[in-house]
């Protein structure tokens, strides 16, 4: 990647022109489809959701062609070292452990509390089974404390265990849970966990450049009051 | 699809549904059983001829030969199917784009790989980034049939090296004889004898093959199993215009279906070509045949 602005940097120079624009130059953006409110898969069988609509304002504010790839969760940092796509953009909360693997931009939402969702307000979460999506920070969290943790590949699946009575609670982000309340006499408890901080888009180490460019489409998003309307919209977190 | 899908929350029943089963998302569904099916087509010949090639290998009397045959059959077949589809995989397309960047981009001072990152010229990339998805997606189904080609290629080499000895040493006998060559002994007499042999054992890996297709997940190709779970979900008014509770039964039932569907077509196809490799063949199941016919 750094080579191709290098070498367009030195066939713009030799040709007497200097162009310094990427238009024209895609990047591939990777996510989930399985997580609504942030990205899920539409009707029509398209990416739809607030990363969407943030991704495809990012690109245009960028100056990018963008290009919208599924990838399951489990493998989605892998494939994205090893080069099958340029970003994560999949509400992928910044982690101490998954820093040391990729680099983040800076957060384009606040750290939000994670919720529990269960089959009656007062469970006993500490002598009860938590569900939780695999490789997230609410499975962390709940490891850390010494509870017993459930694992499953999707924010779906996890849903599914407390409603089958296969677990007692899940742990995910409120935003997320939000949308589930209320079918089939799901509650969500009083208590909330302040964990993770805050979502942002995940780049390959070795792709400063790139990363820079979203890094200041966001904080240009932020500026104008764009991104704060775009989470009210889309009820995904807290505004900035 | 139709005309009267416009507003699907004011209609019910038959017409709601068929306005539900042909979203766009249910056409990606439908299009991903002919993905599946395409890929069985591909990788079942392309798998015997590994195969083939294979057993003809660990056979040879050439030692260098006959030990990678045997060498490959030995791996390939120890390694689980989850790791290989996993690991091969991303070796196989680093290797591909490791070799393009050497040719492509000599001058290329950087490492290709910086930590944990694989980095390559971008002209280098398989597929180039700037390449529509569907070549992405064609490149991601390539890939999978070479993979699947080369493991079940593995199993199906082990089942013709055996079916290779299981021919009568009194026809190759006969044939040399007659004053055949080894490699017109091999050829006209022990190939075309040697199928008979190979046909459970084959009819096995294809049911096997069939059952294996929902790990074309992993390779990023949306396999039926992937689209069933996605669209049985539970979908909230707020995000879909057809909302529905948790319909992973149903659309499970569905695969299920199919799969069996599949598995008792293959059946009934290979019990018509026993039937007919069978014919003058010194098995129990040729001299029936024989008799009949007297």
């Amino acid at each position: 990647m750094k080579k191709l602005i290098l070498s367009t940097a030195a066939l713009a120079v030799s040709a007497g022109v200097a162009f310094a624009d990427n238009h024209g130059k895609t990047v591939r953006l990777g996510t989930e489809g399985a997580y609504a409110p942030w990205n899920f898969v539409n009707d029509a069988g398209e990416i739809d959701g607030f990363e969407r609509e943030l991704g495809d304002e990012l690109c245009k504010r960028a100056e990018l062609t963008c290009e919208w790839v599924k990838n399951e969760w489990d493998t989605i940092i892998p494939n994205l070292v090893s080069g099958n796509y340029d970003a994560i953009i999949a509400g992928m909360s910044i982690t101490d452990e998954r820093d040391e693997v990729i680099d983040f931009t800076q957060p384009y939402t606040p750290p939000d509390p994670s919720a529990y969702l269960a089959m009656s307000p007062d469970v006993d979460l500490e002598n009860g089974v938590i569900a939780a999506q695999a490789t997230t920070i609410q499975a962390a969290f709940v490891a850390e404390q010494g509870w017993t943790v459930v694992e499953f590949p999707t924010p779906e699946e996890t849903v599914a265990a407390v409603k089958s009575g296969e677990a007692d609670a899940v742990l995910a982000d409120k935003s997320f849970l939000d949308t589930m309340v209320g079918s089939d006499g799901l509650v969500m408890l009083e208590r909330m966990e302040a964990i993770g901080g805050g979502v942002g888009m995940g780049f390959r180490e070795s792709d400063a450049e790139l990363r820079d460019m979203f890094d200041a489409a966001i904080q240009s998003m932020k500026d104008d009051g764009t991104l704060n309307e775009m989470i009210a919209k889309w009820e995904v977190a807290s505004q900035w | 699809m139709f005309s009267y899908c416009t507003d699907p929350s004011t209609l019910e029943g038959l017409t709601w549904l068929s306005c539900y089963l042909t979203t766009g998302k249910h056409m990606g569904f439908y299009l991903s059983f002919v993905t599946v099916i395409v890929l069985l087509l591909i990788t079942a010949p392309v798998a015997l001829l590994f195969g083939f090639a294979g057993a003809s290998a660990a056979r040879s009397r050439f030692l260098p030969l006959s030990l990678l045959g045997k060498t490959y059959t030995a791996i390939v077949r120890g390694v689980p199917d989850i790791a290989f589809f996993m690991f091969f995989v991303i070796a196989l397309d680093q290797a591909f784009e490791y070799l393009r960047h050497k040719v492509k981009c000599p001058d290329w001072s950087e490492p290709v790989r910086q930590g944990n990152d694989f980095v390559v010229c971008a002209q280098a990339k398989l597929p180039l980034s700037t390449s529509p998805q569907w070549v992405h997606e064609t490149y991601g189904f390539a890939l999978a049939v070479l993979t699947f080609s080369i493991v079940f290629g593995a199993f199906a080499a082990n089942v013709l090296y055996g079916a290779m000895r299981a021919v009568p040493r009194a026809q190759l006998e006969t044939a040399e004889a007659y004053g055949m060559s080894t490699r017109q002994t091999f050829w006209r007499i022990l190939v075309p004898q040697m199928w008979i042999y190979a046909l459970p054992g084959l009819s096995n890996l294809w049911m096997i093959l069939v059952k294996a297709t929902p790990l074309l997940f992993l390779l990023g190709v949306e396999d039926i199993v992937y689209w069933a779970r996605e669209l049985g979900g539970t979908k909230t008014a707020r995000f879909s215009d057809y909302p529905h509770g948790n319909w992973h039964a149903i659309y499970f039932f569905g695969l299920l279906v199919f799969y069996l569907m599949l598995t008792s077509v293959s059946e009934r196809i290979f019990k018509r070509i026993t039937r007919r490799l069978s014919h003058g063949q010194a098995t129990a199941a040729g001299e029936a045949q024989r008799k009949a016919v007297q």
